[in-house]
């Protein structure tokens, strides 16, 4: 198990690397300059412009400047943006939002996913079994976007049971109409990996085995048919959790969360690679985490996988 | 695709993922002794008795024509503005009513079809052809190829979907004040495969694995075929299957992708009319106009659920076990 970890670990570092150079390049190669217009109508002066060229190492090649920005990053600074906010602050403010945002739409995907797939795998085909089936369908070809707009204007403007925008410092309870936003696409794909995945175990030969020695059938479905039905849908629900933190971007836009999708895209447009890179370096860990963390409960679901 | 809307596509893979790489193993075996007719041959049987299959393809070739021919279906220029009826509700006149601008709704509705099947199309074959090229070698090769191949390719699906379009868009788009509508639908269709291909690879190269340890493998290479040949003749054919179901819900997934992105307004762009455009065009005007945001939306998700329809139908086809 140890070695099996420390392998894991080491091969995330290229991945990490990786993922982190490309959008370092990508936002550092913007053309244009950053401090066009930064100081009113007059431009900067020249003394400043240098200043920041040579704080940001606007000078080096960008593969020097990146393992600087690295360097800086193992050792906890984010760096600054240009009007000096540290970028370490920013996040701060955001990110607990977005987390809380994408927390909910994965409690809210799980619960009705799981549900929706239990029933309907354990029941078999018949009216519930198609309603599900047809249900998410239409909601995988629904885009996020209009999901949200038509939640915000039946719920919120024409029934007015919600607010169609969520405050600052957003509540729990304000969250759960964006968090079923949010996952609603995800919440469909687990229904679906459920019901399949207990479809295809239910005559799977360790369940007849258990049926056949006289096992009382509650304990065969929830000890074993359940147990090994849900290593497919734990894999998407870890992985979905980075997946709904990158993807917040557009429910933010439409409920007016302040999070970190409505901070990336600002500092895309005013090009503040600083913060970009903060941000999708913060996020691409907790995909690499999160998919890690997967793979080691394989080992506490599935008897059959050891790792050593 | 989370992509929402994210990551539509990179969600829309794990359930096609999961089951349908297995179904290569799983039919070889089935399908030599009854009956002559190959995977492909009993899939097609399958299907033709499906209704889900039936109405699926109905709508695409629908879809498809009306991309095709938007002339014959209006003879109003969807660009064409007249303040005058911004935001009148249907009538006989134009039968979806007019945009914020006067803009006849019915009419931008059937010219956005085009972009927005374009982009799906080509980026579902830029990302099943680049995914399917990298996974057959990775499966094919093995050991430190597979291990590069595997490694680069999750550099991509690290990145969040929408936020990776996003950043890529801007970088490219930041030295055009108007770029022109060929190079935007490029743009957006590049961004589109560079996040997407792994899922394919992925897929592919799962199926190669096991493709490469059938005995008809063996067999060509103990009778000395090349590795070009195998690749291409041998396993090629017998990886198709999975990707081929994956690429259909893809498809779908991808014109939704389009729409989020042009709604998030780094995508399509004017001159160029797309059903996402259209959406985002209408967010201000809502609550006032709803006919704005329904009509567009409504043809979006019909074709999008067409795709995704039909790639559910072909996979159950395919897959021996529900059989």
């Amino acid at each position: 198990m140890g070695r099996y970890l420390l392998r894991r670990l080491l091969q995330l570092i290229p991945v990490f690397i990786g993922t982190t150079l490309i959008i370092y390049l990508l936002v550092w190669a913007l053309p244009g300059d950053p401090f066009a217009g930064k100081c009113g109508d007059r431009g900067c002066p020249p003394t400043y412009i240098a200043e920041m060229r040579e704080k940001y190492n606007l000078d080096d090649p960008l593969i020097v400047q990146y393992f600087k920005y690295l360097g800086k990053l193992l050792t906890g600074d984010f760096g600054e943006t240009y009007a000096g906010i540290k970028v370490g602050e920013l996040i701060q403010n955001a990110y607990p939002t977005t987390i809380k945002l994408a927390v909910v739409a994965l409690i809210i995907e799980a619960l009705i996913g799981l549900a929706a797939g239990i029933l309907t795998g354990l029941r078999g085909r018949g009216f519930l079994d198609n309603l599900v089936l047809v249900s998410t369908l239409f909601l995988i070809s629904l885009p996020v976007f209009v999901t949200g707009f038509l939640l915000q204007i039946v719920l919120g403007v024409q029934l007015d049971i919600i607010k169609p925008t969520v405050s600052s410092e957003p509540s729990i309870g304000e969250l759960i109409v964006p968090g079923f936003v949010l996952g609603s696409l995800s919440m469909a794909y687990v229904a679906r990996l459920t019901r399949t995945s207990l479809m295809e175990n239910r005559r799977a030969d360790y369940v007849r085995t258990a049926t056949a020695k006289g096992l009382e059938p509650r304990r065969v479905i929830g000890v074993h048919l359940l147990r090994n039905s849900m290593i497919p849908v734990i894999t998407f629900l870890g992985t979905d959790l980075g997946a709904l933190m990158g993807g917040a971007i557009v429910t933010e836009g439409v409920f007016n969360i302040r999070g970190i999708g409505g901070l990336i895209y600002k500092s895309i447009l005013t090009k503040e690679g600083t913060t970009v890179t903060g941000i999708v370096t913060l996020l691409v860990l907790v995909y690499l985490l999160m998919n890690l963390l997967v793979d080691l409960l394989y080992a506490v679901l599935d008897p059959r996988i050891r790792y050593d | 695709m989370t992509e929402p809307a994210d990551s539509p596509h990179r969600v829309a893979v794990a359930s096609a993922a999961g089951e349908a790489t297995a179904e290569v193993v799983q039919s070889a075996p089935t399908k030599k002794n009854e009956k002559p007719r190959g995977l492909w041959g009993d899939a097609w049987l399958d299907l033709r008795r499906r209704p889900l299959f039936i109405i699926a393809s109905a709508i695409i070739l629908v879809v498809l024509f009306v991309a095709a021919f938007p002339g014959l279906f209006t003879s109003v220029d969807p660009n064409v503005q007249d303040l005058y009826k911004a935001r009148d509700l249907p009538s006989a006149d134009a039968w979806f009513g007019y945009d914020n601008l006067g803009r006849d709704l019915w009419s931008r509705a059937i010219y956005g079809t085009r972009a927005s099947i374009v982009v799906g199309l080509l980026a579902t074959l830029l990302t099943v052809l680049l995914g399917s090229v990298v996974g057959l070698l990775a499966g094919y090769y093995g050991g430190w190829v597979d291990n590069v191949l595997s490694r680069f390719s999750e550099i991509f699906l690290g990145l969040p979907f929408v936020l990776g379009a996003i950043v890529i868009l801007t970088t490219f788009n930041a030295g055009v004040a108007v770029p022109s509508g060929a190079r935007v639908i490029t743009q957006v269709v590049l961004s589109i495969a560079v996040l997407s291909w792994p899922m394919a690879m992925r897929i592919m190269r799962s199926a190669a694995i096991s493709a490469k340890q059938q005995d008809y493998v063996k067999a060509a290479r103990a009778l000395g075929a090349s590795a070009p040949r195998i690749i291409l003749r041998h396993m090629l054919p017998n990886c198709l299957a999975p990707v081929m179901v994956y690429s259909t819900i893809a498809l779908g997934a991808f014109i939704g992708a389009e729409a989020t992105l042009s709604f998030l307004g780094i995508g399509l762009r004017f001159p160029v009319v797309s059903w996402g455009l259209m959406i985002a065009d209408s967010r201000n005007y809502i609550q006032g106009a709803p006919h704005l945001l329904l009509f567009p939306a409504g043809f979006l998700v019909i074709t999008v659920l067409a795709f995704v329809m039909l790639g559910d139908a072909v996979r159950d086809a395919l897959d021996p076990k529900q059989k």
